[in-house]
């Protein structure tokens, strides 16, 4: 790592680890107390006296099995996927383009262009989404996930552009100009030479557009409302919960079960994704 | 040839940023006029043929007290997270960007609150500052800070204005932190080894290193991290809406969620759209001051 041995000599080792633990802690404690729960026995969790931190009767899988059989969790699980899939599509087809052509065609405009469309990522959903449930409704997508599809990639584009032209900067001019000696158009060698190169870039960018579109939520709540075509983030607070009757369980184990893959993923591309973001902020 | 080749590539890099230019546009130039089109029309749910009322509908907004109370709290919530993120993100990102055993693991965890989808994280605090069950009252009984049963056996952590706010600021940084960290890395990582190394070799110790050379390397990143904390914060109604639905009376709702109250649930689009056009000059000024802050950074 970058940063290797800076810290060790002076601040010492169990500093660290006192320091990384606690951290660890503290971020995934809510996530904790959420798995003790998942796997709790009625009588166990509505015991005021219990200690809530142990089994005080056995574990049971029950709640996570009514999540899957008897909630729409399956479908909302589904739905976010799609979802989530088909903007980041959208956004690679529109958004790496336009990243190239920003980060390499030397445009004299390009610097600011660039900024502009990242203070488009700056104009928040909760001044928007008003208007756009009308334009929802006159495009016919009230209450369709498919509004999703549509509205999402306004969210994605512009900080996806923002990344992508850090990651195309760091690709050395000069194979791209070798491919073109070989007989490639302009057109040609970014899909063959630069777009290779950028692959690891690209795939930070879709897991961090993805990680947006499942955490979306104002959208979501404003444009689609029947049950069966709801996203996860609005379909888990409002469906597993009846009038007062919260499902505390089953509604911790689709916490779980959402948070734990979304945040492996995104570790493996970290790195990645610092590296991205660091080429982006300097603009050079 | 060469001046041909440049018309030729601005020909491409137009046809290249057309399509997002187009989508942009589109959906959120667009509706951003319609938005300020319908906060000075009297548009509502029955009824939308559009009608021109000027600015009735920020006279209706502001003659009302739980506006100027969502005000004042979007204010404190974003300012109190912004400079706790801030402070915190720092922190982690030292953490994180130092070599250990188990770096791997640590980091997944540290992810957590800010990868998983916004509302389901914050179901897992309202199970755990609930009412009766809450663990954090379970130990405070047990060390006898609150009554063994009956009154007083709980705190109450949704339900007390006071405590309320706390709990959203608490959940605001906890999600938002670590988004903060992993930009701050990125300004970490960007430091040239040599000033580091230069620094110590003159004898400067790790604090007198952080403050002297690190943080002041690091100041555009750290901004970049305070605007997105702060936008974010801003912005958000998931963890308003989830924890406390902007009770107790009022005491947590924030502009973005009494716009939403006002303009879907409640019917009044105009009434709800002039709700929430009023945030955008309160962004712009932010997200100006902090950009202009951070070029002059930039260049000296």
């Amino acid at each position: 790592m970058a940063a290797k041995g800076s810290a060790r000599p002076v601040m010492p080792r169990v500093a660290l680890y006192l320091a990384a633990i606690t951290v660890a802690f503290c971020s995934a404690a809510p996530f904790l107390w959420s798995v003790i729960t998942a796997f709790k026995q009625n009588r166990d969790l509505y015991n005021p006296d219990n200690n809530p931190f142990l089994f005080n009767r056995p574990p049971t899988p029950d709640h996570i099995a009514y999540l899957f059989e008897k909630t729409a969790f399956g479908t909302y699980l589904w739905n976010t996927l799609w979802v989530g899939v088909l903007v980041v599509l959208i956004t690679l087809v529109l958004g790496l383009p336009a990243a190239y052509a920003l980060a390499r065609l030397d445009r004299p405009w390009a610097g600011w262009f660039g900024i502009v469309i990242f203070l488009v990522y700056l104009v928040p959903p909760s001044l928007l989404f008003l208007s756009l449930s009308r334009i929802v409704v006159a495009l016919g997508l009230q209450d369709s996930t498919w509004s999703l599809v549509v509205i999402y990639p306004t969210i994605t584009i512009p900080v996806s552009i923002w990344l992508l032209i850090g990651f195309l900067k760091a690709v050395p001019r000069d194979i791209e100009e070798q491919a073109m000696v070989d007989g490639y158009s302009r057109l040609g060698a970014f899909w063959r030479a630069v777009v290779p190169l950028t692959f690891p870039g690209i795939v930070a960018v879709v897991v961090f557009a993805f990680t947006l579109t499942a955490s979306e939520f104002i959208y979501a709540l404003a444009f689609v409302s029947p049950s069966s075509e709801k996203v996860l983030s609005t379909g888990v607070p409002t469906e597993l919960v009846r009038g007062d009757v919260f499902f505390w369980q089953s509604l911790q184990a689709a916490t779980i079960i959402v948070a734990l893959p979304l945040a492996f993923v995104f570790n493996l591309f970290l790195d990645r994704f610092i590296a991205g973001f660091t080429q982006g902020a300097v603009k050079g | 040839m060469k001046a041909k080749i440049a018309d030729r590539d601005g020909a491409l890099a137009w046809i290249f940023l057309m399509p997002s230019v187009v989508y942009i546009l589109a959906l959120v130039a667009v509706p951003f006029i319609l938005a300020v089109g319908l906060a000075v029309s009297d548009v509502t749910a029955g009824d939308p043929s559009f009608n021109f009322v000027g600015g009735k509908n920020f006279e209706a907004a502001f003659s009302d007290p739980v506006f100027w109370r969502s005000l004042g709290n979007t204010f404190l919530f974003t300012s109190v997270s912004m400079v706790l993120i801030v402070i915190l993100g720092k922190v982690v990102a030292n953490i994180l960007i130092a070599d250990f055993k188990g770096k791997w693991f640590v980091r997944f965890l540290v992810l957590l609150p800010w990868t998983t989808p916004v509302t389901l994280g914050a179901i897992s605090w309202l199970w755990l500052l609930d009412s009766i069950y809450s663990p954090i009252d379970w130990v405070l009984r047990q060390l006898g800070f609150l009554a063994p049963q009956g009154n007083g056996s709980n705190m109450y952590w949704l339900g007390e204005p006071g405590l309320a706010m706390l709990s959203v600021i608490a959940v605001h940084v906890w999600r938002l932190t670590p988004l903060a960290a992993v930009i701050m890395m990125a300004g970490l990582v960007a430091i040239p080894k040599d000033m580091d190394e230069a620094a110590r070799i003159d004898g400067a110790g790790w604090w007198r290193r952080m403050f002297e050379v690190t943080i002041p390397m690091t100041l555009p990143v750290i901004a970049v991290a305070a605007l997105f904390g702060a936008i974010f914060t801003f912005t958000d109604m998931a963890v308003v809406d989830v924890l406390t639905n902007g009770g107790p009376n009022n005491a947590t709702q924030v502009l973005t969620s009494w716009a939403f109250f006002r303009g879907i649930d409640g019917g009044d689009i105009g009434q709800g759209a002039a709700v929430a056009l009023f945030l955008f000059p309160l962004l712009m000024a932010a997200a100006i001051a902090i950009l202009r802050a951070v070029r002059k950074l930039e260049v000296h």
